[in-house]
């Protein structure tokens, strides 16, 4: 049925009719979103779109190429400290300064790769992790940054307009967020990207059939911080305000967990976990105050656990997740999502 | 200076090196990179802490109780999650544990809130004994270095001459044939977590003492001792021991003539640059993976 009968159907962008249908419907949609909501939804919906440029770069390392990373959110440090330092003092514009931001990240990304051409498994994770947090703690120790200070967003000017609400600062994510991902699916559908997905399968074999793993793993790393650095230099103007606390290891685990939760090696897994995971954290922050399941844990802090810890609630809910999805779905909502259409598409069989 | 500096950097090499040991032990049998590990500790630790505290129990009645937990605990993940994944990867495997690690932070932040808590012991880090030169150790920090090079002669000796030892190291060599042997790998793999969660309580015990207790107390150890394992060769318990001393040394002098505020990151990037000339870490074989 999802049979690929020549090399054509295999590169295509679009499978078929319906899929044009339903991503202009999307597209449609995104574009009338910021006239119907409010600013509170805007605001979610910006986190979002800058999780999922994130969450599009990991799984382009983590679900393409296999590489394990658990050190993003020091390249997400490196797109967003980059993009307000050269914004700042080079005094560049936003449209310059935030595309260099992501070659800058980039670059790191390449270095990183180095070392990772001769590691793998859990020697990659522990060298990925080392360098998020070398990242963030170097950030903090440089006066050109603020050091543990943080740095302060500058106005977002647009070709002379001044960019302030949550909305104007949608027109300007949304699009790019859309043209990444757009980027990624062209990537993953070219000779780049079967190598990528060749060196996950075995780097010994895609070595066999020439495939260069020096050059396609670190250019794997590359991309992925690439884009990862992009959605930081975003992220710095949704926060306005940017410090090293900001780019903790949590925030490594939890674009992990996008990642996972979604669906490893799928462009719709990335986009499904990075909706999710970033409403469950906008909603579980405040989780005490959540219809049907608030007044029953704040009961129940008050007489087994403590009031004031109930915040913590959200990382046992995320770890939960993490934990089921790998032990009942390793392929995340987007294998529960071709699971559930080919039940339909079968139906009655 | 040169004595002191390196004398302290063992003491606290220790207790990285306890907590590489626990990595170690399950990485040993089952292959499993345990991000979990810090937090079970981290429990255990609060666990002892309510029963000096609240309970007003012993020490010695407390910390048994304590290791009793964290034995229970570490079997009790491996069968309740561990067990349940079927034929996972490494990266699945990583999410697992961290998924577990996550879980456990956020209840014990939850049930003890996030304030500082003292932890009684009772070894004191104030006493201090001279070594000649002018080179001093704290009462506690000989506890620690002879609490960690006696679970390492344990260990050693245990996966050396017991049977369970051998089997444990079957189980790692090749589940299949070490089940057809007649080994229970499912047992094995239980007890290896309620191991290394007992030695993972033990170093949370001892860097409590030192620091403060709180949910954040073992990520940086945790750390510390993955890089340990990791330089080590993630298999050998002689390596992760002297992996943890050569990092709370290499760290220590680095501290101490170099500069202090990058004192924190020297552990990566010596890991880093030793992988990449060693890519199996400094005591381990290396070995090639079939295709």
């Amino acid at each position: 049925m999802d049979m690929k009968r020549d090399y054509y159907e295999d590169i295509r962008l679009l499978d078929s009719g319906p899929q044009v249908f339903w991503l202009v419907v999307l597209l449609g949609a995104l574009a009338a979103f910021p006239l119907v909501a409010d600013s509170y939804q805007i605001y979610t919906v910006n986190l979002i779109a800058i999780n999922v440029i994130v969450a599009l770069g990991l799984n382009l390392l983590v679900g393409y190429t296999g590489q394990i990373s658990l050190g993003h959110a020091g390249f997400f440090a490196i797109g967003a400290y980059s993009t307000l330092a050269l914004m700042l003092n080079a005094h560049l514009p936003f449209f310059l300064a935030l595309p260099l931001a992501g070659f800058i990240s980039a670059a790191f990304g390449f270095l990183l790769g180095l070392p990772a051409l001769r590691l793998e498994g859990p020697y990659l994770a522990i060298a990925t992790l080392g360098f998020g947090l070398t990242i963030t703690q170097i950030l903090g120790r440089l006066d050109v940054f603020g050091g543990h200070m943080g740095l302060q967003a500058p106005p977002l000017e647009l070709f002379g307009l001044k960019v302030a609400s949550d909305a104007g600062r949608y027109a300007v994510i949304m699009p790019i967020c859309v043209i990444l991902t757009w980027g990624l699916r062209n990537l993953t559908k070219t000779r780049v990207g079967r190598a990528f997905v060749a060196v996950r399968d075995s780097d010994i074999a895609a070595e066999c059939i020439g495939v260069n793993l020096t050059y396609y793993k670190t250019l794997a790393f590359a991309v992925s911080a690439f884009y990862t650095g992009i959605g930081g230099g975003l992220m710095a103007f949704i926060l306005g305000f940017i410090s090293p606390h900001t780019f903790n290891v949590m925030v490594s685990i939890m674009f992990l967990a996008m990642v996972v939760v979604g669906g490893l090696g799928s462009i719709l897994g990335s986009v499904m976990g990075a909706v999710l995971i970033t409403w469950l954290q906008l909603e579980l922050a405040r989780i005490g105050e959540l219809p049907l399941v608030g007044p029953v844990l704040t009961e129940l802090s008050n007489q087994v656990f403590t009031l004031s810890g109930l915040p913590n609630v959200q990382y046992v809910v995320f770890g939960l997740i993490m934990v089921l999805i790998i032990i009942f779905e390793p392929l995340g909502l987007y294998g529960f999502w071709i699971r559930t259409k080919i039940y339909w598409r079968t139906w009655p069989f | 200076m040169l004595g002191q500096l390196i004398t302290s950097g063992i003491a606290i090499g220790a207790t990285y090196a306890l907590m590489a040991l626990a990595m170690v032990i399950i990485y040993k049998t089952s292959e499993v990179l345990n991000f979990a590990q810090g937090d079970m500790a981290m429990l255990s630790a609060f666990v002892a802490y309510m029963c000096l505290s609240t309970y007003g129990l012993g020490f010695a009645m407390s910390f048994t109780l304590a290791l009793a937990f964290a034995f229970a605990l570490g079997a009790f993940l491996e069968f309740a999650f561990l067990r349940r994944a079927k034929e996972p990867n490494v990266l699945g495997l990583i999410i697992i544990t961290l998924g577990l690690e996550m879980m456990l932070y956020g209840l014990a932040s939850w049930r003890w809130g996030s304030d500082q808590k003292d932890f009684p012991f009772p070894v004191s880090d104030f006493e201090v004994h001279q070594l000649g030169g002018g080179v001093v150790i704290s009462e506690l920090n000989l506890v620690t270095l002879g609490v960690a090079c006696a679970l390492m002669i344990l260990l050693f000796m245990f996966f050396r001459y017991t049977k369970v030892g051998v089997a444990m190291k079957a189980t790692q060599q090749n589940q299949q044939a070490a089940r057809l042997m007649g080994i229970r790998v499912g047992r094995i793999m239980m007890l290896t977590w309620g191991m290394s969660s007992v030695v993972g309580a033990c170093a949370a015990f001892l860097i409590a003492t030192t620091d403060t207790l709180d949910p954040n107390l073992m990520w940086t150890p945790q750390l510390k001792g993955f890089s340990a394992a990791v330089l080590g060769g993630m298999t050998s318990l002689v390596g992760a021991v002297l992996g943890g001393f050569i990092l709370g040394v290499v760290e220590n002098l680095f501290g101490g003539y170099v500069s202090v505020e990058f004192k924190a990151v020297v552990a990566f990037a010596v890991i880093v640059l030793i992988l990449c000339v060693k890519p199996s870490g400094l005591f381990a074989k290396h070995y090639v993976r079939k295709v």
